[in-house]
């Protein structure tokens, strides 16, 4: 564990026989770093996380956890983990405090500091009062509530999270980002997180991992990805002209600034702009054909525009290409802009 | 990781498993009434002797007018009516021609007849044999050996009353003896008349319990690991063995619970006795598991969802039920299904278990059966666990 790095991943490839699901894929986390994989379904976030979490064997390269070898040392790896699955590790028929005791047991804890400890979790996702009633009757939330506190029982250097939220309502969303934000604050706890959805990544993430076809594409912070955009001396403007006509639409489009141009509604244009004197030439195309700007934007760039930038395709171009939905249909599909 | 922590772990992973079939209240309801469903059908839809009424018989007599040319025909219909009047057996119907009566089975009304030719009298008065003639419906085998077996034998003791009384004036001390000089008797090696339940409820316990074993594991793994909790206890720092180890006490828990269901079923409502050691029976019963959990590991390192697994266990079990001699004696079945038969272990745990049971043996009688088991369940499992090793971790 020297430098400061609890995982490094080296080469990392995982074949499905003919099929290539994770290819040469090398990164290195930082202790107490919070690391997203983002990118659609299907992308091999969930093969890396697997691999790394001693769930399915490389086919190719190495990855280590708190120096130990996921394959050659699994079972020192395991008591340094969590994981929180998209499907969620709990049984319906046993009360939540049962839940708890039965994979607290498995990491042969103490039976007095498992007990306090469950009790302890469940307080932190108030569940104390529902300690004895079979997890079956719990909703969603509180199910992926008892979910995230079940990885922690071994207190785990190391947690891992795939899609954690998803099928969850939005409410229930936010809390599980707080708590998780909330544990690597005072837990010092590695987060390393799976997720499509941009807001996840973005809010929660310390550096970020595009991911598209078994590959990475772009490794760095939130802020450093949209400067591959930014940098790039381009801006996003949202404008908003009152009287929008056909021939000003002309006009906009055929200035030398502007890379893209879209309408999104009768008033709303979405552009692409680059150069200094950008918005003086926008104004001055609108000016002349007398329109009325009721509002211009600069819209800082979203990092589905970097997937977009880097990839060539949106996010959810590809995310029909596995369907592995479990829980009905899934809303958060469609990424939201970050303003 | 030491053998203590291993034992440990299975034991808390088969008490988790157990936890929640008892709170699975419908499953608990099927797992004592399938048992007794079984016992119920199997006991009461077999055959056995003496028991057939009523069944429905035509008869057509060609032998007629009822004149003094036609006395032995008159006589075999006196002795018919008196036997039937004793016996039940019969529901006869008077029919014209034999054309009817063919008419009459065809259509279901009948379930089968009896003929009598013209020449039935003519040739017992001129000193020959008087064939009579069963028609039956061949559509239904079973139904049809049933009426054949029946007829033949009140024709037998028919004749055998008009030999004793033709043999009469010889004068000899016992005319029985002369008319039939061999007499025959059966003497079981069980005191008692054992039932057709006393030969299948070993043979229903034995399948209950190595079935149980078998579809319920592949069908409790990959459930878990469809539903994705077996990934909860693969991250643990839990030996894989541990996991099988503690998935196979739970469904042998099963098993047993079931088995002992259906030996109370069996003592308590069908008067089956116990003969042997109750405690070999428990023996076997667990050395049945033994021989079959390497073959329920294989079976669930091949199938990757619950659905297969439970069609994969439905087409196993379907012939093994029939081929291990559990609901029919496998002497009566062709030479090559014989074959098949000695090579699946349910023969032997069953063959085993029928007699400590019934005929109350002990080890020295069943020790073929004994090694065979054993054998079979170590190669099984030294197949089995490196499969499952490389399934766990794909």
């Amino acid at each position: 564990m020297d430098n400061g790095k609890i995982i490094e991943v080296q080469n990392l490839t995982k074949m499905f026989g003919k099929f290539t699901a994770v290819e040469d894929i090398s990164f290195s986390v930082k202790k107490g770093e919070i690391f997203g994989l983002l990118g659609p379904n299907g992308a091999g976030k969930s093969t890396t996380l697997r691999m790394l979490s001693t769930l399915s064997r490389p086919t190719k390269g190495t990855a280590t956890i708190g120096g130990y070898d996921t394959v050659k040392h699994d079972m020192e790896v395991r008591k340094l983990i969590g994981i929180v699955s998209e499907k969620m590790i709990i049984y319906n028929r046993l009360t939540a405090k049962e839940n708890l005791w039965f994979f607290g047991s498995l990491f042969n804890i103490p039976k007095d500091t498992l007990n306090k400890r469950i009790d302890e979790l469940l307080e932190l996702v108030q569940l104390t009062k529902w300690k004895n009633a079979q997890v079956g009757t719990f909703s969603t939330g509180m199910r992926q509530r008892m979910n995230v506190v079940r990885a922690l029982l071994n207190m785990p250097k190391v947690l891992f999270l795939d899609e954690p939220t998803l099928g969850l309502d939005p409410q229930s969303s936010v809390e599980i980002r707080d708590f998780i934000k909330k544990l690597n604050q005072e837990q010092g706890t590695t987060v390393i997180i799976t997720t499509h959805m941009m807001v996840d990544a973005d809010l929660l993430c310390d550096r970020i991992a595009i991911v598209d076809h078994g590959k990475i594409i772009a490794l760095d912070t939130s802020t450093n990805l949209k400067k591959i955009i930014s940098g790039a001396d381009t801006m996003i403007v949202k404008l908003e002209i009152a009287n929008l006509t056909p021939g000003m639409l002309t006009d906009i489009k055929a200035l030398k600034c502007a890379d893209a141009v879209t309408q999104e509604n009768s008033r709303q244009l979405h552009l692409i702009v680059h150069g200094e004197e950008a918005f003086d030439n926008i104004i001055d195309a609108v000016r002349k054909r007398n329109g009325k700007i009721t509002s211009m934007e600069n819209l800082q760039p979203s990092l589905e525009d970097v997937f977009l930038h880097i990839t060539g395709h949106e996010v959810r171009d590809s995310a029909d290409q596995k369907i592995k939905q479990e829980h009905g249909p899934r809303f958060g599909a469609s990424p939201r802009r970050v303003r | 990781m030491t053998a203590k922590k291993i034992l440990q772990h299975s034991y808390r992973i088969a008490k988790k498993d157990l936890t929640e079939l008892f709170r699975n209240r419908l499953g608990l309801v099927l797992l004592i009434v399938m048992p007794l469903f079984m016992m119920v059908m199997v006991g009461f839809i077999y055959p056995s002797n003496g028991t057939i009424t009523d069944l429905k018989i035509g008869l057509v007599n060609e032998d007629s007018p009822f004149n003094s040319s036609t006395v032995p025909s008159q006589a075999f219909l006196m002795g018919l009516t008196q036997i039937n009047d004793q016996t039940h057996m019969l529901v006869i119907t008077n029919v014209s021609s034999q054309a009817d009566l063919k008419d009459m089975v065809q259509r279901g009304e009948l379930e089968g007849g009896i003929l009598i030719p013209s020449n039935f009298s003519q040739s017992l008065l001129t000193g020959q044999q008087g064939t009579l003639v069963i028609v039956s419906d061949e559509s239904n085998p079973q139904i049809s050996a049933t009426i054949q077996a029946a007829l033949t034998g009140v024709f037998n003791a028919m004749s055998q009353q008009l030999a004793i009384n033709n043999v009469l004036p010889l004068n000899a001390t016992n005319s029985l003896a002369v008319v039939q000089p061999y007499s025959v008797q059966t003497q079981g090696v069980v005191s008692g008349h054992p039932s057709y339940f006393d030969f299948i409820a070993p043979g229903i316990m034995a399948m209950t319990v190595m079935m149980s074993v078998m579809t319920g594991l592949p069908v409790a793994i990959s459930q878990e690991k469809e539903i994705g909790t077996m990934d909860g206890m693969m991250v643990a720092p839990v030996n894989r063995l541990s996991i099988l180890l503690g998935k196979t006490m739970a469904q042998t828990g099963r098993g047993l619970i079931q088995g002992v269901i259906i030996l109370a079923l069996a003592i308590g409502i069908f008067g089956v006795a116990i003969q042997g050691n109750i405690l070999l029976v428990f023996a076997l019963l667990l050395l049945g598991v033994f021989s079959f959990v390497g073959l329920g590991i294989v079976i669930t390192s091949f199938t990757k969802d619950q659905e297969t697994a439970q069609m994969l266990m439905m087409t196993l079990m379907f012939p093994m039920m029939f081929l291990s001699g559990v609901f029919f004696p496998i002497q009566q079945m062709p030479w090559y299904m014989q074959d098949i038969s000695k090579v699946l272990p349910l023969t032997y745990a069953s063959d085993a278990l029928r007699k400590v049971m019934v005929l109350g043996a002990g080890i020295p009688q069943i020790s073929t059966e004994l090694i065979i088991l054993i054998v079979f369940g170590i190669v099984m499992i030294a197949i089995a666990l490196p499969v499952f090793r490389r399934m766990m971790t794909r």
